[in-house]
């Protein structure tokens, strides 16, 4: 139905030309769905862009072609283009409330469509677009059609952007990252309504996306993109089962999966033994009937609604749950940058929660606990060099200066993995692994205790993610720190963690070790949340690396 | 509805202490002023007793204290004093010149909206085209030319060299009458009595006040329409609408500028607000009867009523004009509730 052979499209930069796809080929049959797999810059997502012609200005496609129902569509007239666009190829996107304009009701976005492709009058416009939003199984309906986009959830917005793709019929569907930002029970439902439609009306599909184990769980077929080239296709289990490209390799081994460990998300030569470490049995952090109440428009907000545990030194406690559940209130509340409504914090046995958030930046305890943002880019100072920010809590919290203050700066990058030429480079000159590694170095500069990771490697590619948790690993072995892990993805939880809390909507549902709660959870809602993650298919690389090492001993 | 009506209702509530603050600080600030509007209106030939003669009449013997309360008994009446140096009540002053100034600030407006903002929609759409480079010249022509300056050449080059405009005598030349008064505009009120020729001829008077306070807002709203529509444009929205296939017109104006209108129209309160107040330049190089050159001639002979009246009628001005820019921000943007006051 689509092929596309020695597709290229390059973008004109200041720079010159850069190269974005560098002539890829492949089909996609009737009724088939393909995934295109791989990192941020594989050309994955521009790849799609140039199919439907609404590439950013700069962007043109240099080469190849794309037939698509005997039709050229590089080739084709804009006006033949945007015939093709929405009726017989639809799209849609991540960030799906972004996707939708702000200020238009969405009933209206979609009767924009209908109208457009002739499948609506004046008059009906109201009833096909009901019925559109019924399509893709909004419940009420009609009332979803006053609604303005910032008045539905994400889950709900992706939905509405399934409908407008799906509006007049196409006989193609482009998802590009579809489930990124939504949670995961979200995304399981999202994908299955994508699933289902597109089965049910004999549709093909592009799903394009980062997450492998995503990709093989929805697709027929995969193939795996990198700089502008496809490195690798094959039909989603074959290649999970028995990479042939070393890149698809390293993709597959760095996906975090049940039955794998941390080192095992690295490629073969990099997995050193992981140093042991056991939690000790004195409590560090106590929380005892932790309160947080936000004052709300209709009533008062309960974000979080008296919570207890313990996290003992040494230990690594998994806070998972989905967006809404409170658990950055209560990391926040834990770094002490939110005051609690009512309530306890116990550090080593004192009261931390009696100092106001704002107070604590001069108690002495402030350099014991410390905090990991979820994103590395934005958590950076664009105006400090690498080596200020990690300077930055020295300065303030300790007396080192001068000649030492800098042999602590380059001892913590190379503790972290920071190559120590970097350190004079500013944010936007570090790649997103770079920036996580600052990030780190920052919030260990000051020797603390207790280390809370809201949500760390959430921004970064799946090969950087698996680097980034094994330094975190290590560092815990090495420094001895307590680790507060703020997650919604439990395989990453699995991998990391001695310990798991399970909240939703306030409070702790379930807690435990981890093996116990991942392998014979008790809460349903526990049950629902694994149930969601998408499961890789097991992979052949586990068991030929043991026998790989056992054959070289 | 019902909650919306009643935000509107607080939202005017909320403009009451504005209102009181003003008259409190015109007040204090009047007196503060140096000059004493005795001396100056007992005129150069007066003696000490005739001094204290006319500051007896003014009232200006009497404690600040009594003064002020005075001065709110009038203001509650509806009474906003005599100016000293026209001799008329401020009320009736303010009647004849804020329609005037007001006539002059929204036609530069409208003017500078008609080209300015399709101006900037176009440089946006093509940019980096002759249209976008036009309007960079355009907009920084338009910042560093003073208004002074540019309606002193329009004058030297429409009135002195070409003879297409008329004399820069006020609003009306001296043949034709003012038209019966029923807004104090002189273009709608003499369409409504019909009278095409006095409408013809007041607005040939208009044309170069018009034209120079124009190109002196064009500048903010042409730059400001640019920016919002790029990062209008550059969204994900846009995107979305692209691929489902909307025609170019429907993503550029029904998606992009729709969304872009909410910085423009802040910017448009901001210029209006500015330009109210700064177009006394052009009131004096026009000899244009408004507000702006009324109050400066009040400020300079201490004409303490005068000067009140003036900052009361323009802090009432702004008020409306904030308390219509907050409504619409909401008729365009629907996130924006008047309860996240």
């Amino acid at each position: 139905m689509l092929s596309i052979s020695d597709f290229a499209v390059s973008f004109r930069t200041r720079r010159g030309e850069v190269q974005a796809v560098r002539g890829i080929s492949f089909d996609v049959a009737q009724g088939e769905t393909l995934g295109i797999v791989g990192e941020s810059g594989s050309g994955k997502s521009v790849t799609s862009y140039a199919l439907m012609r609404i590439l950013d200005a700069g962007g043109t496609i240099k080469a190849g072609s794309a037939v698509f129902d005997g039709r050229d569509l590089a080739q084709a007239a804009e006006r033949d283009m945007q015939a093709i666009r929405g009726r017989e190829i639809s799209m849609i996107f991540q960030n799906p409330r972004a996707a939708l304009n702000p200020i238009c009701k969405v009933g209206h976005q979609l009767e924009d469509v209908l109208k457009r492709h002739g499948r609506a009058t004046r008059a009906d416009a109201r009833a096909k677009a009901i019925a559109a939003l019924e399509a893709v199984r909004i419940r009420d309906a009609a009332a979803r059609y006053d609604a303005y986009p910032f008045e539905l959830s994400g889950g709900m917005c992706q939905r509405v952007v399934f409908a407008i793709a799906l509006a007049c019929g196409p006989r193609l569907l482009i998802a590009d990252e579809p489930t990124t930002g939504l949670d995961i029970t979200t995304q399981k439902a999202v994908m299955d309504l994508v699933r289902d439609l597109t089965r049910e009306r004999g549709m093909s599909s592009i799903l394009i996306t980062h997450d492998l184990g995503l990709a093989a769980e929805y697709c027929d077929r995969l193939a795996v993109m990198k700089d502008g080239r496809i490195v690798e296709t094959g039909p989603a289990a074959a290649l999970f089962a028995d990479p042939q490209d070393p890149y698809t390799r390293k993709l597959v081994d760095a996906t975090p999966r049940p039955g794998a460990s941390l080192r095992d998300l690295l490629p073969i030569e990099a997995r050193t033994p992981l140093a042991d470490h056991a939690p000790g049995d004195r409590a560090l952090v106590q929380v005892r009937d932790l309160v947080k109440t936000y004052p709300g428009k209709s009533g008062p907000v309960h974000a979080v609604k008296g919570i207890s545990f313990t996290i003992r030194e040494g230990q690594s406690v998994g806070l998972v749950g989905e967006s809404g559940c409170g658990k950055s209130t209560t990391s926040s509340m834990l770094v002490r940058l939110l005051d609690r409504t009512s309530g306890d914090i116990l550090f080593d046995g004192f009261d931390i929660a009696d100092i106001p958030a704002d107070r604590f930046v001069r108690d002495k305890r402030r350099s014991q606990i410390q905090m990991v943002f979820q994103d590395a880019t934005d958590s950076l100072n664009p105006r400090h060099s690498a080596r200020q920010t990690i300077a930055d809590p020295i300065l303030r919290m300790s007396a080192l200066r001068g000649a030492a203050l800098q042999t602590r700066i380059e001892e913590l990058a190379t503790l972290c993995g920071l190559p120590l030429p970097l350190l004079d480079r500013f944010p936007h000159q570090l790649s997103g692994g770079q920036k996580a590694r600052v990030g780190i170095a920052r919030a260990i500069a000051l020797d603390p205790k207790f280390l809370i990771l809201d949500e760390p490697t959430a921004a970064l590619d799946v090969s950087i993610q698996a680097v980034v948790l094994n330094l975190l690993a290590d560092l815990r072995a090495r420094l001895g720190m307590t680790y507060l892990f703020v997650s919604h993805d439990l395989n990453v939880v699995r991998l990391l963690c001695d310990h798991v809390i399970v909240m939703q909507g306030g409070e702790i549902v379930e807690q435990g070790p981890t093996a116990q709660v991942m392998d014979t959870p008790s809460h349903p809602y526990t049950r629902t949340l694994l149930a969601a993650a998408p499961k890789p298919p097991t992979t052949k690389t586990n068991e030929t690396d043991t026998a790989a090492k056992s054959a070289a001993e | 509805m019902v909650g919306r009506a009643r935000a509107i209702g607080i939202r005017l509530a909320q403009t009451v202490p504005v209102l009181i603050g003003v008259v409190v600080i015109s007040f204090i600030l009047t007196r503060a002023l140096p000059g004493d509007p005795a001396v100056y209106f007992a005129g150069a030939m007066a003696d000490e007793a005739s001094i204290q003669q006319v500051r007896e009449a003014l009232g200006l013997d009497k404690p600040l204290m009594t003064q002020f309360v005075l001065y709110v008994g009038d203001l509650a009446r509806g009474d906003l004093g005599r100016s000293l140096s026209t001799g008329q009540p401020v009320l009736t002053d303010l009647a004849m010149r804020l329609p005037a100034s007001l006539e002059l600030t929204l036609s530069a407006l409208i003017l500078s909206c008609l080209i300015a903002i399709p101006l900037g929609v176009l440089a946006a759409v093509r940019q980096g085209s002759w249209i976008d480079h036009l309007c960079r010249v355009l907009v920084t022509a338009g910042v560093s030319l003073p208004t002074f300056f540019t309606g002193i050449l329009l004058v030297y080059v429409f009135y002195y060299l070409l003879g297409l405009a008329p004399a820069p005598l006020g609003r009306l030349d001296f043949l034709y009458f003012e038209p019966p008064r029923v807004t104090g505009f002189y273009l709608i009120d003499s369409l409504l009595a019909g009278d095409l020729e006095t409408f013809a001829a007041a607005l040939r008077q208009l044309a170069l006040p018009t034209i120079t306070l124009a190109l002196f807002t064009l500048a903010p709203i042409a730059r400001m329409t640019r920016a919002a529509m790029l990062q209008a444009l550059s969204s994900d929205y846009i995107r979305t609408a692209r691929a489902a296939g909307l025609s170019r017109g429907k993503v550029v104006f029904g998606y992009g500028f729709r969304n872009a209108l909410l910085p423009v129209v802040t910017t448009l309160g901001m210029v209006f607000s500015f330009v109210l107040g700064a177009n006394v330049l052009v009131e004096k190089v026009f000899a244009w009867p408004g507000i702006g050159s009324y109050a400066v001639e009040a400020l300079v002979a201490s004409d303490y009523a005068a000067v009140q009246g003036f900052v009361l009628a323009m802090a009432i001005l702004f008020v409306t004009l904030n308390l219509i820019i907050d409504l619409s921000y909401a008729l365009i943007d629907p996130r924006i509730g008047f309860d996240t006051k």
